[in-house]
């Protein structure tokens, strides 16, 4: 009896903990268009996808500082970075970037571009279905 | 000619398998001799045909056959011998083919070695491997048909994806495989079990083997992948809780309790259907593992195709084999009785501790993984569950695990009689944190708090597998394998605990942007940025860098990382430049030109990172040495049972 009373309030535990830690360590994910309309929180870690737009990729020379520009073809985040790019980071490529908002500039710490070419984030390629771009602004999404 | 005769091969072998299924499973149950006659022949040509297929395949792809689709989609004029071979694996048909070869064979195997097992076991042992590989089959057949021509064929093939041009990575599908595969044997012994209504310790004395050398390869095909990508993608790191990584890594976890609980069941005739659970959840998992990866459902390197019927089909089967064994389980379990009882300091209880756990940590990792997939199912906002959550979640059940080895190991079975080992327990704890608080104070200096435990712990495993086997050789007891084998996994398992609490703790590392002539200093270490200049090699040109490691001013080593340009795919690939030292490994990526003679780069040491993989490979050593032990073969034959015995390994 004790033994299962032991069990019963250890999973009790585990899964109260369990609980905690998913609701704090999952990071959600938001596309420019939900930036603009205010829905991302300040502050807090979350995902940005999107295209880093053609142009707007600014590096400074000899050091590893990057601007650059993320769009979903309706509205733009500036994103601020500085490490190491992932290879496949490209403009007018799919793009997802972990980090935080402060004062309108999404500040990252990763950037995440896959190694495969046809690779497209899932949620970037979602966001550009419910938002497809002007004909003439980009390359086909390649994501399939 | 040749891919023809392979798909023609490839469809007998389907209606073989079906006739397999069949005269196994309904030949048992009507106890119809002439009908199991008909299964080992049918095993057999099985085999034959799907060799006979997958040889065609690796005939297209050695002789440049560009015309069949999949060749000219994963192989180029350009690629090396070896990798073309190793392509036949490279992506979703060939992968597929080479699952099914790996099931024939590991049912041949069973076919030769079930021979004195009662005939109608085996053969439903037999028809349950039949209806696994038919589901495989046909899935190839149906919708993955690697043989599919492409008219006109092209000049030359698109090449095999660069990341895969690896020699760990020729090897690592086929390990994770016959582990994988492996599983699905221990799920149909537990199917004939339900099936016979009957389990007894016999049953689990055949079981134990083809388990444990399943899960030894299962383990050396999660270390390769971990391997590879830490120095092949330049993750420069051994786990990522990628989705795919914790694909193979919930069958190791629940594999791991099935050994330990068909342990308990062999000795003692305890937790039977708990056994029977667990060998069903870790095929699923397995299959679960191949539709996460194959369907295109999760984005990873792995992901090759986002076919939904592939998916759909994928997991229609995986519905039909969870939900047929559960459903033969719900039926059959009840009947299954466990008679001896035990005291909670029994080793049959530590057993049930260990099951508990290593299910709850299993379950952890499934509810990470799949969570984003649900949400986005059910339309939620999209989240990911990243490595915060696993770092936070994974210790709560394995720090409590690893406790319970160090001390469980000494418990006897039946009663637990601690009382009479409390000396070794002590003695363990007090060796373990001598040695582990002076590792950590003194040789690597205060880390995170975690890291003392977790160091003082893994020695404390090892110290206490070490008692029994050190107390036997005193007292001139000859030592099984199972004994050997058992304390060469458990050691694997403390060096395992050991080198992950300095990795986590220890490492240091660094990005930079860095000009020729110029040093990155690094704690007693600096990193001397020599030179950087072209190369080209056999389907590829690029740049190679060389940097030099000073350890007090004194050069220790010289790396060469490189950044490839493949010109088929036009894809740059990094190539870390890695030197390992038995304490250290030194680590270095070049990435981008900066501008102004500046390039990024990537710095780590890690200290002990290599002896994770190391301890890998002792569990699976551990785990051979444990299945080839002699009570499988001499014992058993004297009751006129022969268990099936090394020839798993086939």
């Amino acid at each position: 009896m004790t033994l299962v009373a032991g069990i019963v309030v250890g999973v009790g535990i585990a899964a109260w903990l369990g609980a905690q830690a998913f609701r704090n360590n999952v990071m959600f994910f938001f596309d420019p268009s939900q930036i603009a309309a205010g829905q991302a929180p300040q502050g807090e870690r979350f995902r940005l996808g999107g295209m880093v737009e053609k142009g707007s990729v600014v590096k400074s020379e000899g050091s590893l500082d990057i601007r650059f520009l993320v769009t979903d073809f309706k509205h733009t985040v500036p994103v601020k970075y500085s490490g190491i790019l992932p290879d496949l980071f490209r403009e007018g490529q799919g793009v997802v970037a972990h980090g935080r908002l402060q004062n309108g500039t999404f500040v990252a710490d990763e950037i995440l571009a896959k190694h495969d070419e046809k690779y497209m984030p899932p949620e970037v390629a979602k966001s550009l279905k419910d938002n497809p771009p002007p004909p003439d602004a980009v390359p086909a999404p390649a994501g399939t | 000619m040749i891919p023809e005769l392979g798909h023609f091969a490839l469809i007998l072998a389907l209606v073989l398998s079906g006739a397999q299924a069949f005269f196994g499973i309904f030949g048992a149950a009507r106890n119809d001799a002439r009908w199991q006659a008909v299964v080992r022949p049918a095993v057999a040509g099985q085999f034959v045909l799907v060799s006979t297929s997958i040889g065609a395949l690796v005939y297209a792809f050695v002789s440049f056959d560009f015309s069949v689709l999949y060749v000219a989609s994963n192989s180029n004029s350009a690629l090396p011998t070896f990798y073309r071979v190793a392509a036949l694996w490279g992506a979703h048909e060939g992968s597929l083919l080479l699952w099914a070869w790996i099931l024939a064979s590991w049912t041949l195997a069973v076919a030769i070695a079930s021979r004195n097992l009662p005939p109608s076991f085996a053969s439903r042992v037999m028809g349950v491997l039949g209806l696994v590989s038919f589901g495989f089959l046909l899935f190839t057949v149906a919708t993955s048909n690697p043989f599919e021509r492409i008219i006109p064929a092209p000049a030359d093939g698109r090449d095999l994806n660069p990341v895969l041009q690896d020699p760990a990575l020729a090897i690592h599908p086929p390990m994770l495989y016959f582990g994988y595969v492996g599983f699905a044997v221990a799920f149909a012994f537990a199917c004939a079990a339900m099936l016979e209504g009957k389990l007894d310790q016999v049953w689990a004395r055949w079981t134990r083997p083809w388990t444990t050398i399943a899960w030894a390869f299962l383990s050396v095909g999660i270390a390769l992948g971990s391997w590879w990508a830490y120095y092949e993608l330049g993750w420069g790191g051994y786990w990522f809780w990628d989705p795919v990584e914790n694909a193979s890594f919930m069958p190791w976890l629940v594999g791991t309790a099935l050994i330990h609980s068909l342990a308990a069941t062999e000795k003692r005739g305890v937790f039977k259907s708990w056994t029977l659970l667990l060998a069903i959840l870790a095929f699923s998992l397995s299959l679960l593992g191949t539709f996460l990866v194959r369907s295109g459902v999760l984005t990873s390197v792995h992901s090759f195709a986002a076919d939904p019927t592939r998916g759909l089909f994928i997991l229609g089967f995986l519905v039909i084999v969870v939900g047929g064994a559960l459903a033969l389980y719900a039926w059959r379990a009840p009947m299954l009785k466990s008679p001896a009882g035990f005291e909670p300091t029994a080793r049959e209880a530590f057993l049930l501790y260990n099951n508990i756990l290593l299910v709850a940590a299993a379950a952890l990792v499934f509810v990470g993984t799949l969570a984003p997939l649900i949400a986005d199912a059910t339309g939620m906002a999209p989240i990911s569950v990243g490595s915060p959550y696993y770092d936070v979640m994974f210790p709560l059940p394995m720090l409590p695990l690893f406790v319970l080895v160090s001390v469980g190991i000494h418990a006897s079975w039946k009663r637990g009689q601690l009382g009479n080992s409390r000396r070794r327990i002590f003695a363990g704890l007090a060796i373990a944190t001598l040695l582990g608080l002076t590792m950590v104070y003194v040789a690597y200096g205060p880390g995170k708090w975690l890291t003392p435990f977790g160091v003082v712990i893994g020695i404390w495993i090892i110290v206490s597998s070490l008692f029994d086997p050190i107390d036997r050789l005193r007292r001139r007891l000859t030592l099984s394998r199972a004994i050997i084998g058992m304390t060469v996994a458990h050691i694997g398992l403390g060096v395992c605990v050991l080198a992950i609490s300095t990795v986590e703790s220890y490492t240091m590392e660094r990005d930079a942007a860095i000009a020729p002539g110029e040093t990155l200093a690094f704690g007693r270490y600096a990193y001397r940025f020599d030179s950087i200049g072209e190369i080209e090699g056999p389907n590829y040109d690029g740049l190679r860098a060389e940097v030099t490691v000073l350890r007090d001013g004194a050069p220790v080593a010289v790396l060469h990382p490189e950044r490839r340009n493949y010109w088929v795919q036009r894809s740059t690939l990094t190539e870390a430049g890695i030197a390992s030292r038995w304490n250290t490994d030194m680590f270095v990526a070049v990435r981008e030109h900066l501008g102004g003679n500046r390039w990024s780069v990537r710095v780590q040491m890690r200290p002990l990172i290599d002896w994770v993989w190391l301890a890998a490979g002792l569990m699976a050593l551990g785990g051979v040495l444990a299945a080839t032990d002699r009570r499988y073969r001499s014992q058993a034959a004297k009751e006129a049972v022969t268990a099936p015995g090394s020839a798993a390994a086939t």
